[in-house]
């Protein structure tokens, strides 16, 4: 087995950041639950986020994937700091964050900035527009030359606003609007990083594309590292030099993003770019592997033992409920290509003989000669 | 379920000794020598003396206090005899037992409570959900304008109008009086039907209004639209669907209003010049009688507990998520 | 590039086969801000057994049009003209009590948010069972044994004891399988789905969708699948209708319109959009603006301030004639077909590589 395995020398080395700004080592979060009677206690804890190692180059994208409950907003809050982690350490540009204060952290916030998923709720109403993306230089006590309203009306026209709509308020715009103005306070700080949680999920399919080619623009002009967080996995493609898929807590697998979506490893990774309904722009579109997994996403609660994934897994074995599968270098994965999986896939995403398909239901309507 | 009632019943338990014990002390740091109040004027020091000892003044408060609380479970001792459980004490003013005073005065405060909801739960639901369910018709303007009218009343204006056209001008009516239940159920009723009438008029409006608003939101749910899409009729959705989910606010309500009630309707009592626990709590505050106000607060936040109890049970009962989390 | 020739013979089915007819339907609102014109002069036909897809963002009026087809609309704010005609009956000017009878038998709903969508009083089981026992008149028993018989059916582990249990205590997928076995409980000729699987998890939405198509494959229902999402639809329906500002610019059989679409809004929503197998270098190309306020749409054809081919058309006709909608394969433009064919091929087709 040992000669299979290459223990990753650096993550990510692959890439072409020279220099690491983000490095996240056994990343956890734990949610204490309370209950029990007479007295309430500590009775459990979801476990958001578990074990998870990442690192952003400076000026890299990075995208984080994963469904519902994978906790991959739960990890952009760690690093961020709006949440404080139980487990693990988070470097920022050499410098441990993991457990810092708020003064000790001041510095770093301006560096490290977050852009929401709500356009409406992460904008106060009752402030302008220039209230809005001066409060953040005000707070940290940056005067640019020129002024702070002389640079918030050059903001407002980095990302595409007018800037004679300094005084509006955040009602007077539309949702992809909004989000720019986001982007705009983001990036008032000169940040290093930033971290979009869903920064397109909440718009309209013809303003999605608008936000996404200012982050574009923004990450490669201004040579800002992003971690793009999102559950779509063709605009994360889009957006993402480098891409992390996220299961219950963990990362499944890791790499570039030509690994991940062509040659990607990991069972689940197989059955989310599967289970992606895709136009097709030509006739005869090539044929891609059809897998429908059962159920749900398990509870964080109470997950699986050993590989989280093992119960919705066509390939599940006794090891895999007793052994963790390391993050590691496959044989015959890239460099910086990484997967947590003791029973791998084949590095493809082609249609196979035989499709896989574990939900009951699909399996009885589609009758024994296809399921 | 039941692990939840018990631990709500000691809660419960635990917040009446600390009332108890708030306002015990809180009273007892007004600058007021109890005993001299007791006695009335041309006191001697002896007979103050020989009341303190009484009232167990004389003791140190913590002892005082210790001595009312174990009344309450256990019953206590007077020289004017033996005051069984639950013993709250006996007043300064006419050295009555409290809880004999309380349960005097209660009948007539449960019968005031009980007679004015059955009328304000019936006109108030009923109206609300003909409004609702009328909704922007020209009934439902009618109820709706009158329920801000009259929301807009109080009991000391309204009552002495209805006292005045009903009893005094055209004496179809008797002043109202409290006749209890148990001997005639008739004259029980004809006695209270006025201060009912004129108190659930002013509460009538508020459940019109509550309903109403309630049931209008809860008709824009969308599950109320699947039941609709689902081909069921329109007065089964109005009333398994949206009235279900109204339930839960007019609960709430419900249980804050009756707690009040139950623990006096102190301008209806006056309004109506009826003796009920509302009164015996300004009586006994005007005149500094310690025991009966305590007494009377503590009754009071005793109904606060129970239908706070209740009305978690009955959410329990409305909606599964409370009952099965 | 041959293939561009036979589009015109493809069309979409009309006519007396058409299980759901819809003709000139234009729904309004009366709010306080003013008329909100939500569908304004649309027309479609849906067959029997098969699938319509329609696609538009918010506020294009997809879904009011087929709340209007169950008559769920507020009677008291809303006016509704046209004909909507489902198996040779008219619905606009139908009763209450007629409607009654039509929806959760003949025409079923399946809503975005099944958490929200499934009341939170009433087991899912009584809520399968409700509409069965209305519309067939079984008894409880036998309608309980149908909503096992349909949990069974769309893939709920446990249905017997799952039966009782409250939607709360489902996960979303399940909670939406309920919904899907609730709407096909009476064997509906017509299921609309609006936005079925939007709220769900990805390899969800993909066991969902799957089931859908199986399911109508034996119970030979017709579909109206509204979404937003161009992925989901070019996987689900037969024929496409794509909405903006509450009317239909273009219609055709899915294939041709995603492959060759002829309305420049059509080619925006393709061109800004990410894909699985597109090109990484190509940027996204974005439609500049945002949509239409309904309550004051644009003159002439609404998507003309958005639209950057209005200079290939004479005069200023964009902004003051409505382009029609032809019947079958058609497209509400009023660029000639030559054109749509040439802009299509020259300069959109190499942003979808």
């Amino acid at each position: 087995m040992s000669d299979k395995l290459t223990l990753p020398a650096q993550q990510g080395s692959s890439t072409a950041s020279a220099e690491t700004l983000l490095k996240v080592e056994g990343l956890t979060k734990h949610f204490p639950i309370y209950g029990g009677f007479p007295i309430k206690r500590r009775v459990g804890a979801v476990q958001a986020v578990d074990d998870v190692d990442l690192t952003v180059g400076a000026g890299e994208s990075v995208g984080l994937v994963g469904e519902s409950g994978c906790g991959k907003s739960t990890t952009g809050r760690l690093i961020t700091r709006l949440l404080e982690p139980t487990a693990g350490k988070i470097e920022y540009a050499g410098q441990d964050i993991s457990h810092a204060s708020r003064r000790q952290l001041a510095s770093v916030r301006s560096e490290i900035q977050m852009i929401f998923q709500d356009p409406y709720s992460s904008l106060n109403p009752r402030q302008t527009v220039g209230t809005i993306i001066k409060s953040p230089m005000e707070v940290n006590g940056i005067n640019p030359a020129g002024g702070r309203d002389k640079r918030v009306r050059e903001l407002l026209e980095l990302v595409g606003l007018n800037p004679e709509h300094f005084n509006r308020f955040p009602h007077e715009f539309s949702g992809g609007q909004r989000q720019r103005i986001g982007v705009a306070r983001a990036l008032a700080l000169n940040p290093k990083l930033i971290v979009a949680d869903e920064p397109v999920s909440a718009l309209d399919v013809s303003i999605q594309a608008q936000v996404v080619n200012l982050l574009q623009k923004v990450q490669q002009e201004l040579g800002i590292a992003f971690l793009f967080i999102a559950h779509d996995l063709a605009v994360v493609r889009h957006f993402s030099k480098r891409v992390a898929v996220m299961y219950l807590g963990r990362v499944v697998e890791v790499g570039d993003r030509d690994s991940i979506y062509a040659r990607p490893r990991h069972p689940y990774t197989h059955a989310l770019l599967s289970a992606v309904p895709e136009v097709s722009m030509v006739d005869e579109p090539e044929e891609r592997e059809r897998i429908r997994l059962a159920g749900d996403v398990p509870s964080p609660i109470m997950p699986p033992s050993g590989c989280r994934f093992r119960t919705r897994c066509w390939k599940a074995q006794d090891k895999c409920a007793s052994e963790v599968p390391p993050l590691v270098r496959i044989d015959g994965n890239r460099d910086g290509h990484l997967t947590a999986c003791h029973f791998p896939e084949e590095p493809t995403i082609a249609a196979r003989e035989e499709d896989i398909v574990l939900d009951p239901a699909l399996a009885a309507l589609e009758g024994p000669d296809k399921g | 379920m039941l692990q939840f009632l018990v631990r709500r019943l000691i809660g419960a338990v635990v917040i009446m000794f600390l009332i108890g014990a708030f306002t015990f002390f809180l009273f007892y740091t007004i600058p007021q020598d109890f005993a001299e109040l007791s006695c009335g004027k041309n006191c001697s020091p002896e007979n103050i003396a020989v009341i303190r000892e009484n009232l167990g003044l004389d003791k140190p408060i913590t002892a005082q206090f210790w001595e009312f609380m174990t009344g309450i479970v256990a019953g206590r001792d007077f020289a004017q005899g033996h005051c069984s459980a639950p013993c709250l004490g006996m007043s300064f003013d006419s050295g009555e037992f409290v809880w004999d005073s309380i349960m005097d005065r209660f009948p007539l405060t449960l019968s005031l409570t009980v007679g004015g909801l059955v009328i304000f739960l019936i006109l108030g639901l009923g109206s609300g959900l003909l409004a609702a369910w009328k909704r922007g018709t020209a009934a439902d303007k009618l109820v709706s304008g009158a329920s801000i009218v009259l929301s807009s009343f109080q009991i000391y204006f309204l009552g002495p109008i209805v006292l005045g056209i009903l009893v005094y001008q055209s004496g179809i009516m008797e002043n109202p009086s409290y006749k209890p239940f148990t001997e005639n159920p008739v004259t029980w009723a004809i006695g209270l039907l006025i201060p009912w009438l004129v108190m659930a008029t002013i509460f009538t409006a508020q459940y019109t209004r509550m309903s109403r608003s309630t049931m209008i939101e809860q008709l824009q749910e969308e599950h109320v639209r699947t039941a609709r899409a689902k081909g069921m009729k329109q007065r089964y959705v109005f009333f398994r669907y949206a009235w279900r989910g109204s339930l839960i606010p007019i609960v709430t309500i419900l249980g804050m209003d009756l707690s009040a009630l139950l623990s006096g309707a102190v301008v209806t009592e006056f309004t109506f010049d009826l003796a009920g626990i509302g009164r015996l709590a300004v009586d006994s505050s005007l005149t500094k009688d310690l025991p009966v106000t305590m007494g009377v607060m503590l009754f009071g936040a005793f109904f606060i507990l129970l239908l706070n109890i209740l009305v978690d049970l009955a959410y329990a009962y409305i909606d599964p998520r409370v009952r099965l989390s | 590039m041959s293939t561009l020739t036979k589009t015109e013979g493809e069309t979409a089915p009309t006519g007396p086969e058409s299980f759901l007819s819809v003709s000139d339907l234009r729904v309004r609102f009366s709010t306080e801000d003013g008329i909100v014109k939500a569908v304004d002069g649309l027309s479609f036909d849906v067959a029997r057994g098969r699938t319509l897809g329609i696609v538009g963002e918010s506020g294009s009026g997809k879904s009011v049009t087929n709340l209007t087809v169950l008559g769920l609309h507020n009677p008291k704010n809303t006016t509704v003209e046209g004909e909507i005609v489902l198996d040779g009956k008219e619905l606009v000017t139908a009763t209450e009590k007629e409607m009654e009878k039509l929806r959760g038998n003949k025409v079923a709903m399946i809503f975005q948010d099944p958490l929200t969508a499934l009341s939170p009083y009433y087991t899912v089981g009584r809520q399968i069972a409700e509409p069965f026992m209305k519309h067939t008149g079984a008894s409880k028993k036998e309608a309980r044994a149908r909503a096992i018989e349909m949990l069974t059916k769309v893939g709920i582990p446990q249905p017997k004891s799952r039966v009782d249990d409250y939607p709360h205590q489902f996960s979303g997928g399940m909670r939406q399988r309920a919904m899907i076995a609730m709407a096909l409980v009476c064997d509906p000729d017509l299921l609309i789905a609006d936005e079925p699987t939007t709220a769900l998890d990805v390899t969800v939405q993909a066991q969902i969708l799957d089931l859908l198509k199986d399911l109508q494959q034996e119970f030979g229902s017709a579909i109206v699948f509204i979404t937003h999402d161009l992925g989901v639809i070019s996987e689900m329906a037969d024929d496409l209708l794509v909405m903006y500002a509450g009317r239909a610019v273009e219609r055709g059989s899915t294939a041709e319109v995603l492959r060759r679409p002829r309305h420049p809004y059509t080619w925006g929503l393709l061109s800004s959009m990410p894909r699985l197998g597109g090109s990484i270098d190509q940027a996204l190309t974005p439609i500049p603006g945002t949509p239409p306020s309904l309550l004051n749409p644009p003159s002439g054809c609404p998507f003309h301030p958005r639209c950057a081919f209005t200079g290939e058309v004479p005069g200023d006709r964009c902004s003051t004639e409505r382009p029609p909608l032809g019947e079958g394969r058609a497209a509400a433009c009023h660029l000639t077909a030559e054109q749509k064919q040439t802009f299509f091929i020259d300069k959109i087709q190499p942003r979808l590589r």
